[in-house]
């Protein structure tokens, strides 16, 4: 049990924080309530979709600069292959564009392995090459989302045997969030593959010397990562009801996302649900300043503040931790 | 084609050769390892030892020749190719993943692991979990388990390099006793060592590597080491073309005292004294300690125990400035850790002047001219190249690092392989420059893994052997031969028992 708690005081914290900013936003706004909790959650659903992939490929050592223009490119191809489809057509487009997302990730994946070249200069030369795609998909925000597709992700959740008035407080957006997540995680972590992902992460000679193959294993970390840039980019449609050509703000907010969530940089260790609980952090921060009515510019700063605070107050305690 | 002794050879090489670029690391090795038998795998620097068994665990792919397996022809295409055909490697280093439990390890190269407690209880480590994080467990437990997750495997070959190197001599006693038992169990092990104590007291056979030739396939016997020593150096010994003067050492109070001095897992006890005036060389297999002490002496790791004197002044260096401020002036071994490859050589020769001139504020530029002007001059640098020193030859680059310590003056030159892979008329230059250095009163410390050397540059020699000081005489009397037997620890009491 100390062990489970020592192990994971990270994420602990991180939970305590949120739970910490939940209860200072309903200070600041005593009437914030059902609908705000509901449109914080969809707010961050892309941010948070983005964080998780881009999590798992700095665990496996690497980053994928490209996260928000593979996002725009599965954002149009689901909204321009939706538009005026029946649900059926819909759910084929969605299984697509997920489709599209792995292999814009191993595609990635691919160069990096095969060309050697830097993951970082690689994946900057991809987003402007994603950007590009995704303009010539759409070169405006248009298309459309199926109406079932935006209902999973709108509103309180109804359960049966449970009262409405508890149920509309989870909103639809968490649970999408968090069945998605758990669903392509949970077997992954528990598989040889989810294993090697922290092993190259961890020490690439190690690995492969451990006979892990090191570039196989490097791709498909990639392509992970492009299926949940695949996920973000229909939960932008789906919130918007449109495709958007022009990346969103998901690439900076994903890497702050990761670091705050306990995921090294430089990779093998740190877990999914440290960067959803980041997500949340960052997102509930934002709130609260507009809320207080604070200038933009100087909630940028405060922002960026707190995460360099937390971080750094982070890397103290491991430190400590590692000296007794 | 069978070596003497056996009958039919689990692990067959042959004919294995590999070239990098125009250098050829091995042109026709072999190694033969019989069921049941251990056979150790030797050879000097360079001898192709390393590229060998990069091939054999399949971090190489060989240029030609064949390896088999029980009789099969084996494609080593990745360590994870040789694991499967039966061959597990033990490393130098550990190769477990720092950031994974031991369970996870395991099952990251399917370990059984009902097997591994059994070997983790027999090498005697009492207190595992297998929920222990790596990362926060010592080496020589590591070193442990590396061996027990190879033995869970039952391996037909099991290939053990330099793993003792970091362990506690109890530990060391364990693990021989544990690899003579899986042989006499009739499983094949390639010993890789320089300690020719090990070997004694466990192999078989020895195979002896010499640029890249399998020169020697011996029955390990009473005496045996001196012969191993003839076929490691070849017949090649030449006469000493510099006639090593009597001490040159200036009179008085030693420059530097080295005092007991542990760092690392691998520097134990080392002491010496180093005059002004003299070039002291030091000679020592691979990873005996000598990087450790470089860096203690230098500024860059903090001396475990021990202590270092400078003029008869006790001192201890927590910073490389600190070391820099006594008058302790680092080249080290790679080259580009000491200069600023993309920047030209002027600026480089004047980089450690500028710490002297002027601490803050302006150059001097024509006292800075001057000096670097004398400086590139003495050194006969090259210097059409010179706008950026990424572009000089390694010989020149290694010319550079000396010589903006001219420039600058220097009491204690710490030098750390210097030569290393340069050509043989550069190598004279830098032999010539650190005598001169000597005769202007400068102390000098002279690893090299060059055993020729000692008698072409140094006036005594110091030896270290498993992180001590096992030998040290004049120059004069410095032959390869003595040198390498003192180099692998042979002296009077670790002898092969009779």
């Amino acid at each position: 049990m100390r062990r489970v708690l020592t192990n994971n005081s990270w994420t602990i914290g991180l939970a305590g924080l949120l739970a910490f900013l939940l209860i200072a936003t309903k200070v600041i706004q005593p009437d914030f309530g059902v609908s705000g909790l509901d449109s914080l959650a969809r707010a961050a659903l892309p941010f948070a979709l983005a964080s998780v992939g881009m999590a798992v490929v700095v665990i496996a050592g690497g980053i994928d600069l490209s996260m928000a223009a593979m996002m725009a490119v599965a954002s149009v191809t689901g909204a321009v292959l939706m538009n005026g489809a029946s649900d059926g057509e819909a759910a084929l487009a969605v299984l697509f564009v997920l489709m599209v997302g792995i292999g814009m990730g191993a595609i990635n994946g691919t160069l990096i392995v095969l060309t050697r070249v830097p993951d970082i200069v690689v994946t900057l030369a991809m987003l402007f090459v994603w950007q590009g795609v995704a303009l010539l998909i759409l070169n405006a925000p248009g298309g459309s989302a199926a109406p079932w597709l935006r209902g999973l992700i709108v509103g309180g959740v109804t359960l049966p045997f449970l009262p409405a008035a508890l149920t509309e407080w989870i909103p639809k957006a968490l649970v999408f969030l968090i069945v998605v997540v758990g669903a392509i995680w949970l077997p992954l972590r528990r598989s040889k593959l989810g294993l090697r992902f922290y092993a190259i992460g961890s020490d690439p000679l190690a690995a492969y010397r451990s006979g892990v193959p090191v570039g196989p294993t490097r791709i498909a970390a990639y392509a992970v990562a492009g299926l949940f840039a695949a996920l973000g980019g229909l939960s932008v449609t789906m919130g918007t009801g449109i495709g958007e050509p022009i990346p969103g703000p998901y690439l900076m907010a994903s890497v702050a996302a990761v670091v705050l969530g306990g995921v090294v940089l430089g990779g093998g260790r740190g877990g999914l649900l440290g960067p959803i609980l980041a997500v949340l952090v960052l997102r509930t921060v934002r709130m609260d300043l507009t809320l207080l009515s604070i200038d933009p510019n100087v909630a940028a700063i405060i922002e960026g503040t707190i995460m360099a605070v937390v971080v750094m107050f982070g890397a103290v305690l491991a430190t400590r931790g590692r000296k007794t | 084609m069978t070596p003497a002794g056996t009958t039919s050879a689990v692990l067959d090489a042959q004919g294995v050769s590999k070239r990098f670029g125009a250098v050829v690391a091995l042109k026709d090795a072999s190694l033969q390892v019989g069921r049941g038998e251990i056979v150790a795998l030797m050879g000097a620097n360079g001898a192709g030892k390393s590229t060998l068994v990069k091939i054999l665990t399949g971090a190489l792919k060989r240029d030609s020749g064949h390896v088999r397996i029980h009789g099969r022809d084996v494609r080593l295409t990745s360590p994870g190719a040789a694991r499967a055909s039966g061959l597990v490697p033990i490393y130098q280093e550990p190769s477990l993943i720092p950031d994974l439990d031991v369970a996870d390890n395991l099952r990251l190269c399917e370990t059984p692991v009902e097997p591994f407690r059994h070997w983790v209880a027999e090498l005697g480590i009492a207190d595992l979990r297998m929920d222990d994080a790596i990362r926060a467990l010592p080496l020589a437990t590591l070193r442990i388990l590396d061996l027990a997750r190879a033995l869970a495997v039952e391996p037909d070959v099991l290939m053990l390099d330099e793993m003792t190197a970091a362990l506690p001599t109890d530990l060391v006693e364990r693990v021989l006793r544990t690899v003579r038992a899986q042989a006499d169990a009739g499983r094949s092990v390639i010993y890789v060592s320089h300690r020719f104590r090990e070997i004694a007291a466990i192999c078989d056979r020895a195979t002896v590597l010499r640029e890249g030739l399998t020169v020697g396939n011996l029955k390990i016997e009473p005496g045996i080491e001196e012969h191993i020593v003839e076929l490691m150096l070849g017949g090649a010994v030449t006469a000493p073309e510099r006639q090593a003067t009597a001490a040159r050492r200036a009179p008085g109070e030693a420059r530097l005292k080295v005092r007991g001095l542990r760092a690392g897992t691998r520097l134990s006890d080392v002491s010496f004294d180093l005059y002004r005036g003299e070039v002291l060389g030091l000679v020592a297999l691979e990873g005996q300690g000598q990087d450790e002490l470089f860096d203690v002496l230098a500024g860059n790791r903090p001396a475990l125990a021990g202590g270092l004197e400078v003029d008869g002044k006790a001192v201890a260096f927590h910073h490389p400035a600190d070391a820099i401020a006594e008058g302790l002036t680092l080249v080290p071994g790679d080259r580009a850790h000491a200069l600023l490859m993309s920047r030209s050589v002027r600026e480089n020769i004047a980089v450690p002047l500028l710490a002297r001139i002027r601490n803050w504020g302006a150059i001097a530029m024509g006292d800075e001219a001057a000096r670097v002007g004398a400086a590139i001059e003495r050194l006969q640098i090259d210097t059409r190249a010179q706008g950026e020193v990424r572009r000089l030859s390694g010989g020149n680059q290694q010319k550079v690092t000396i010589a903006r310590w001219i420039a600058k003056g220097v009491k204690t030159l710490l030098l750390f392989d210097p030569t290393r892979g340069i050509d043989i008329r550069t190598k004279r230059q830098i032999y010539a420059l650190v005598r001169e250095l000597a005769d202007q009163g400068a102390a000098v410390l002279f690893y090299t893994s060059e055993l020729a050397e000692i008698r072409l540059a140094c006036d005594r020699v110091v030896v270290i052997f498993n992180g001590r000081v096992v030998d040290s005489f004049d120059a004069a009397e410095a032959d390869e031969a003595r040198l390498m037997r003192a180099a692998y620890g042979l002296t009077a009491k670790d002898a092969v028992p009779a």
